[in-house]
């Protein structure tokens, strides 16, 4: 190493050729450090091809065996040997249905609030809040379930079924015997848990809002609520249809807070009071005890969870993405 | 001294007139992907002296300052054609590691870019990056690089804060200590000053022409002024605009010595241009 | 928005023509969002009530420490094995999901960029968010506790799996904050590649990295249903992760919870109240080093 002090030393051609020359050994380095970096990339799409096949085929068993029956029959007994999903899938659909109904107008709500209505200072409180409940963990939400809200709401879900009392449409989804662990608690714990999901996620959708969008509504006269309906919500509709389905995924998959709630009864029923079961709900409170076919069916369970899942997250990325595309965004 | 048979093809016959250019650039061409961005390029040079590239934007006084040591190659689609012939070695050469050239050839940008660690860490980068491990031959790295980019006095005492906190013509000034400090051969110069207020700008000319005496260098400006006040030759550059496509291709208009650029070119596009009469 | 209303104000005829229905309208609107936040609230509020009535008071240093009562009939505390498993189980997760992750970014980011590799890459880590935790419980049962039984270490694996799409994601959000500015003087002054990756992109990001590992730590450590497949629950401490069952806070809550006893329940509330303090102090520090490490960028 020449010393600080002096300036270059003049050197001929040759001996600075040589210094410029590749250095195998360093670019082997470079290569390594690639190919090591390819690599960590690279495991997440073999776990999610062995997450596929592992399951799968560790299930077989209880696919070959029921058959289609495995989804279509709604008679679930182990000890008879009789796995069919039915009620869990629907019981699946049904809180995830509940749950995006009564989450979707809060969060877009307040996804439009924090943009378009309050000022900054208010802005990043709002985050905190959102943060916060989405930090959480879901068996704190499960244990509050149990515990504080099941009981409360029994009383509540009793009075509104003696109000319907006969009414015909009604009737039918408010009617019945009403317990404090049902869908409907399962579906407001869910729609708690993804609020936060659909509103962070919906908030991103619209800072992407252009400003000359809304001054364009603004300057024609157009009131606060106008200019949302005329410029905002068109320009994010994809953007928040995204992220409402991949609250609805994460709500599917939801497995801790349901199995407390729910009241694990193997049921399809339109009576959205009474007790039933959901598909994670069912995994992780029979699991343990299981063995053989009971176990593969409740793995099988795992993979159409996984399929379904799966196949909600990719259609709401590329829905983003399409509509990303399709505004230059 | 022996030749080894790999280096051998790449030298050039160095004849004793050659020894003092640093750079021979013959018919280079930069390609954007199918665009040509600049044309056919020539000029040589020459070692211990300010080359000045001026020119309106758009003219590819930039690019062809990349090429000089390869920094187009971290651009995906640029491809760089024809001959850069750096001490009559081939610089394109398949066996040119890019790497080795860059730390031969430094560069100091257009907006100052310190790395966000202490002035210390910072000038002390590259010659740690080069192997250099004793402490004692890096204190005395840093502070004679600090003392040629005229930092030192200023920054003695607070080696250990950051970087981020220096005003900009300070940083930029810490960039090129930092450049100094793994003793290139060659500095190049991508408009240092386009970011800095004039009593910045005035040290760092001063600088520039300090370090002439150790090394060459080669600087990019829009500021016609500068050119004239520090390079001892100038490229001027333009870009031609094809009429159909609107498509603007660079190409070099005339190198000559910066006085008779200035004072009596032979192009009449250069005339224009330093005379202000050009858009 | 009040200088429009101002100057409306000021010309009266002009707000004859906002008609009664459109503000009626707006104002609807306007009650609907505002009425959103509050009702966000309410959750918010009353799960942080219960947590605090139950959980706090008795939570104590005693309740990290103690070993779980043999009888759950029982009251008092502690969580001593819990908090252990948790934070083993955890850790080994993070050490393993971090580095992949991290390097997982590093290519989609400086290497890989828009190739077809990098973009399917980026789209199923997106996917992979979203696979419920149950899932991966069940895969690593199907790959791992299958062959070598229930342990810590089947906990950490699912859980690693569940962070590593989240680490890839926010580190290659963090690496694209880093300005290329410096990459390209760490580049000019003859610096590889990787060496400018690992002595400049990463120092520079390292704020960012860690917050978002942070978030990934947290989520982990709430998870439940990987833990009862993988981990199982016992209620005894166990220093030894690869074999032998295990238990963790979140495992404790949901065992607990489950059991009509008020001593069990009131240990489920301590456990939930240690995990969300963990879990909040988790979120709140990396959204504060989110957020100052944005605004050095921003002001650089």
């Amino acid at each position: 190493m020449p010393t600080t002090t002096t300036p270059p030393p003049t050197v001929n051609s040759a001996d600075r050729g040589r210094a410029l020359l590749r250095r195998p050994a360093e670019e082997r380095k470079e290569n390594s450090f690639r190919f090591l970096t390819m690599g960590s990339g690279i495991v997440v799409l073999a776990v999610l091809a062995l997450i596929a096949l592992s399951t799968t085929s560790r299930s077989w068993d209880a696919f070959a065996s029921q058959g289609i029956g495995f989804i279509t029959s709604s008679e679930w007994a182990p000890n008879r040997g009789k796995f069919g999903a039915l009620a869990f899938i629907y019981g699946t659909v049904l809180v995830s249905t509940i749950a995006l109904v009564l989450a979707v107008p809060v969060s877009i709500g307040i996804a439009l609030f924090v943009t378009e209505v309050a000022p900054k200072t208010v802005r990043k409180g709002v985050g905190y809040i959102i943060d916060l409940l989405a930090a959480i963990p879901s068996v704190v939400y499960g244990l509050w379930g149990l515990l504080v809200l099941a009981p409360t709401l029994e009383p509540v879900y009793e009075s509104i079924g003696g109000a319907v009392g006969e009414w015909p449409v009604l009737s039918l989804f408010f009617g019945g015997q009403a317990y404090g662990k049902s869908f409907m608690t399962a579906g407001i714990i869910l729609a708690i848990m993804i609020t936060p999901i659909i509103t962070s996620l919906s908030r991103e959708v619209l800072l992407t809002v252009p400003g000359a969008q809304r001054e364009a509504a603004l300057a024609l006269g157009a009131t606060r609520w106008e200019t949302i309906r005329a410029s905002v919500l068109p320009w994010a509709k994809g953007g928040i249809t995204g992220s409402v389905m991949l609250g609805l995924g994460r709500a599917m998959g939801e497995t801790i807070a349901v199995a407390l709630v729910i009241g694990s009864s193997n049921q399809i029923t339109t009576e959205l009071f009474s007790s039933g079961d959901a598909m994670p709900a069912v995994i992780v409170n029979e699991f343990p005890e299981a063995a053989d076919t009971h176990r593969a069916a409740l793995i099988g369970l795992g993979v159409v969870l996984f399929g379904i899942t799966i196949l909600v997250n990719v259609l709401a990325r590329s829905i983003v993405k399409r509509s990303e595309r399709r505004l230059g965004v | 001294m022996s030749v080894d048979a790999d280096a051998a093809p790449m030298l050039n016959s160095s004849s004793s007139d050659q020894s003092s250019t640093v750079f021979d650039l013959h018919d280079l061409n930069v390609y954007y992907g199918s665009f040509r961005a600049v044309r056919d390029v020539r000029l040589e040079i020459k070692e211990r002296e300010i080359t000045a590239f001026i020119g309106p934007s758009g003219c590819g006084k930039t690019t062809v300052l990349r090429c000089l040591n390869r920094m187009n190659d971290l651009i995906a689609s640029c491809r760089v054609e024809g001959g850069i012939r750096y001490h009559g070695i081939d610089l394109l050469g398949a066996d040119i590691d890019p790497v080795e050239v860059r730390r031969r050839i430094g560069m100091v940008f257009q907006k100052p870019n310190p790395f966000p660690k202490s002035i210390y860490d910072n000038v002390a980068f590259g010659p740690k990056i080069g192997g250099v491990k004793d402490k004692a031959t890096l204190d005395e790295m840093v502070e004679s690089a600090l003392t040629k980019a005229a930092l030192w006095d200023e920054v003695k005492d607070r080696l250990n804060s950051s970087a981020m906190g220096m005003s900009g013509g300070q940083q930029q000034r810490l960039c090129i200590a930092r450049t100094i400090a793994v003793q290139p051969d060659v500095v190049l110069m991508d408009e240092p000053c386009s970011a800095l207020d004039p009593i910045a700008t005035a040290r760092i000319e001063d600088l520039m022409q300090e370090l002439k005496s150790d090394y060459t260098i080669v600087i990019v400006t829009h500021n016609m002024q500068q050119a004239a006040r520090v390079s001892d030759r100038t490229a001027f550059f333009t870009a031609e605009v094809n009429p159909e496509s609107d498509i603007r291709t660079g190409v070099l208009v005339e190198y000559d010595a910066t006085e008779k650029v200035f004072s009596n070119p032979s192009d009449q596009r250069t005339e224009s241009y330093v005379t202000g009469r050009f858009g | 928005m009040t200088a429009v209303q101002g100057d409306l104000d000021v010309f009266t005829p002009l707000e004859a023509s906002l008609t009664r229905s459109r503000r009626t309208k707006n104002l609807l609107a306007t009650l609907w969002m505002g009425g959103s936040l509050v009702v966000a609230w309410v959750p918010l509020a009353w799960v942080a009530l219960y947590l605090i009535q139950n959980g706090a008071s008795s939570f104590s240093l005693e309740f990290l420490t103690e070993s779980i009562p043999v009888s759950s009939r029982g009251f008092g505390p502690g969580m001593g094995p819990a908090v252990i498993g948790t934070l083993l189980i955890t850790l080994i997760a993070t050490v393993m999901a971090v580095p992949l992750g991290v390097l997982g970014a590093i290519y989609l980011h400086e290497y890989g960029g828009k190739s077809k590799l990098a973009s399917t890459i980026r789209l199923m880590s997106d996917v992979m968010t979203g696979v419920p935790s149950i899932v991966m419980g069940l895969f690593i049962y199907t790959v791992w506790v299958l062959a070598f039984g229930l342990s810590g270490f089947a906990g950490s694996l699912a859980l690693a799996c569940l962070m590593l799409p989240i680490v890839i994601r926010s580190s290659e959000e963090m690496l694209r904050l880093v300005p290329d500015e410096l990459r390209q003087a760490s580049m000019a002054l003859g610096n590889s590649k990787w060496r400018t990756i690992l002595t400049v992109v990463l120092p520079a990001a390292l704020p960012g990295l860690v917050s978002g590992v942070m978030l990934a730590v947290a989520r982990a450590a709430g998870e439940t249903a990987p833990i009862v497949f993988c981990v199982g629950v016992v209620s005894e401490t166990n220093w030894n992760v690869f074999v032998g069952s295990n238990t963790t806070l979140a495992a404790q809550i949901f065992a607990n919870a489950q059991l009509p006893y008020p001593g069990a329940q009131e240990r489920a509330w301590g456990a939930a109240f240690t995990l969300v303090l963990l879990v909040f102090v988790l979120t709140v520090a990396a959204r504060v080093i989110t957020n100052r490490f944005s605004k050095k960028r921003g002001g650089a």
